[in-house]
């Protein structure tokens, strides 16, 4: 009943490691790709390939009728989704499940329960993990807002409760404010949705974005402990570690068994995160939402586990239970992530597609670099800017970033710009050494001018 | 005549939206700085801009197609 012929319905770097997984566990791949990828990596890595359609990626990589009928053609037993395109849809997973094919993803119910934000946030209370407080439903009276605000407790955000877009919203600090500003969001409300009704919840402060990794059988789940990604830029994340150092034991021990029980209640299959906002000063945390694939920076946990998640997704998802217990999930030291992407982060990360005309590769105990390139490639447009990822496993954070530093040192990939004077940077900056950020920190950071080519 | 390159390679488009009326049309005068087009390059839409002035030609590129870097895009009599 085990997988022998495995899809992947996905390109670039990601592509290539579910390559890697597979051939590892004796299974044939076949690789779909686009008329603007036929000289990828993984192309030429896979056992098999098949062309879905143009570089248009809603005419081949979201296609889900053309993605399915070449799994069909090709005789698969299994897809693989990998992350983006289409691994959340829970329509292609319904699709691949009634053709007869495993889908390497949770049941096409649990992927759209979770990507419901109501269901999702019901689901997670009902497992015991903590949301952000706020107001059961609407709210009409300044009154209201004030009983509410004094049950969540302060700094609350009021916003309209009708529409988004972020038209009505406010922050008050304490009932005085929450009193001056309802009645404007109120107004705001009113004039922009014809509905004055509010939504009271606590405002979380310079929130870290903590994240748990879960792989479940569809009967048990285990955890592999946290990711820490608050280096973000237009809400990507840029620089990932594993773990959390700003988290005491206790409650990396309550967020980590919190993910556990959400997955179990909902029976989950595969690879998945839970996605937290953190709040250092009160020591809180809050469920956000559930990413049901695996993620870009899934190699940090990999690298603190000795545990080969993709290998291990494939595996359950093909019927076998987990391979480990949680008491067996061990972690030691510290790993980091950077994503490199074909960006001049001196240019407003202006995208720079170029041809590969030279590549080094850092090598070395506890370096590992993800990527799709080889000299001469051609890094096509029609995508997004990711075209590696370089992780470093270190004994203590101190000793990863500066292993990171070195590593970066090692790197040359010629022909293109890159984000990597970006990590350089990061990697020598004493904000960074000392943990003290949030996910609201990075962007400020580079207004003010700390990105300088001679600081990389 | 010269001639607006695309500076990346991408998909090039002549109207900033599906709906929307095209950049420029045959006779429109064009000053230094006007958009000409849009090339989406990895997600990203990056307006074209002309460096020079003069009168708009024509487009030299297919709306909504793929370009490579330094194709003409368009003509503009200076």
């Amino acid at each position: 009943m085990s997988i022998e012929r495995l899809f992947i319905a996905n390109r670039g770097e990601i592509a290539v490691r579910i390559i890697r997984a597979a051939k590892e566990l004796g299974i044939t791949t076949i690789q779909a790709y686009s008329e603007g990828d036929a000289d990828m990596l993984a192309v030429k890595l896979a056992d098999e390939s098949v062309c879905i359609g143009p570089a248009k990626a809603t005419e081949s990589y979201l296609n889900i009728t053309g993605v399915v009928a070449a799994a069909i053609e090709k005789s698969v037993d299994a897809v693989h989704p990998g992350y983006g395109f289409l691994s959340e849809s829970p329509e292609f997973a319904r699709a691949i499940e009634k053709a007869g094919i495993k889908f390497v993803g949770p049941s096409a119910d649990t992927i759209e329960r979770m990507g419901d934000k109501v269901a999702a946030r019901q689901a997670a209370e009902a497992a015991g993990v903590p949301v952000v407080p706020g107001s059961k439903g609407r709210i009409d009276s300044v009154d209201e807002a004030v009983e509410v605000a004094a049950k969540v407790g302060y700094p609350v955000m009021v916003k309209a409760a009708a529409g988004g877009g972020g038209k009505g919203i406010r922050i008050a600090d304490t009932e005085d404010e929450l009193r001056t500003l309802a009645p404007q969001a109120q107004q705001e409300a009113a004039a922009a949705f014809g509905d004055g009704g509010l939504y009271v919840e606590r405002s979380v402060k310079s929130p870290r974005h903590i994240e748990v990794q879960i792989v479940g059988d569809g009967r048990k789940a285990v955890h592999f402990y946290e990711r820490e990604c608050s280096l973000q830029r237009r809400r990507q994340k840029v620089w990932e570690e594993a773990g959390a150092d700003c988290l005491d034991d206790e409650t990396r021990e309550n967020l980590c068994m919190a993910a556990v029980a959400l997955a179990e209640s909902v029976n989950y299959r595969g690879a998945g995160t839970l996605e937290y906002l953190y709040e250092e000063n009160t020591n809180e945390f809050f469920f956000i939402e559930m990413n049901t694939r695996i993620q870009v920076e899934h190699p940090v946990t990999e690298m603190i586990t000795g545990i080969d998640l993709v290998q291990e997704m494939i595996r359950v998802c093909g019927g076998e239970p987990l391979s480990v217990s949680q008491d067996q999930v061990k972690k030691s030291g510290h790993a980091i992530e950077v994503r490199l992407n074909a960006e001049d982060p001196f240019m407003q990360f202006l995208p720079w597609p170029g041809k590969v005309e030279s590549l080094k590769i850092p090598e070395g105990e506890g370096i590992r670099f993800d990527h799709f390139m080889y000299e001469g490639y051609q890094i096509p447009p029609f995508y997004d800017s990711l075209i590696g990822k370089l992780i470093v496993h270190g004994k203590d954070r101190a000793d990863a970033i500066s292993k990171v530093a070195t590593a970066l040192e090692g790197l040359e990939i010629n022909g293109l710009k890159t984000t990597v004077p970006l990590h350089k940077a990061l990697a020598n900056d004493a904000g960074v050494a000392s943990g003290d950020f949030h996910t609201q920190w990075l962007e400020p950071w580079l207004e003010a001018g700390n990105l300088k080519p001679e600081n990389t | 005549m010269a001639q607006v390159l695309s500076p990346l390679p991408g998909t090039f488009y002549m109207k900033p939206s599906p709906e929307a009326a095209l950049y420029k049309n045959p006779g429109d005068p064009v000053a230094i700085g006007d958009t000409i087009g849009l090339i989406e390059v990895m997600k990203t839409f990056i307006e074209v801009k002309a460096e020079f002035a003069g009168t708009f030609s024509a487009y030299r590129a297919e709306d909504g197609l793929p370009v490579t870097a330094g194709q003409a895009l368009a003509e503009v009599v200076v």
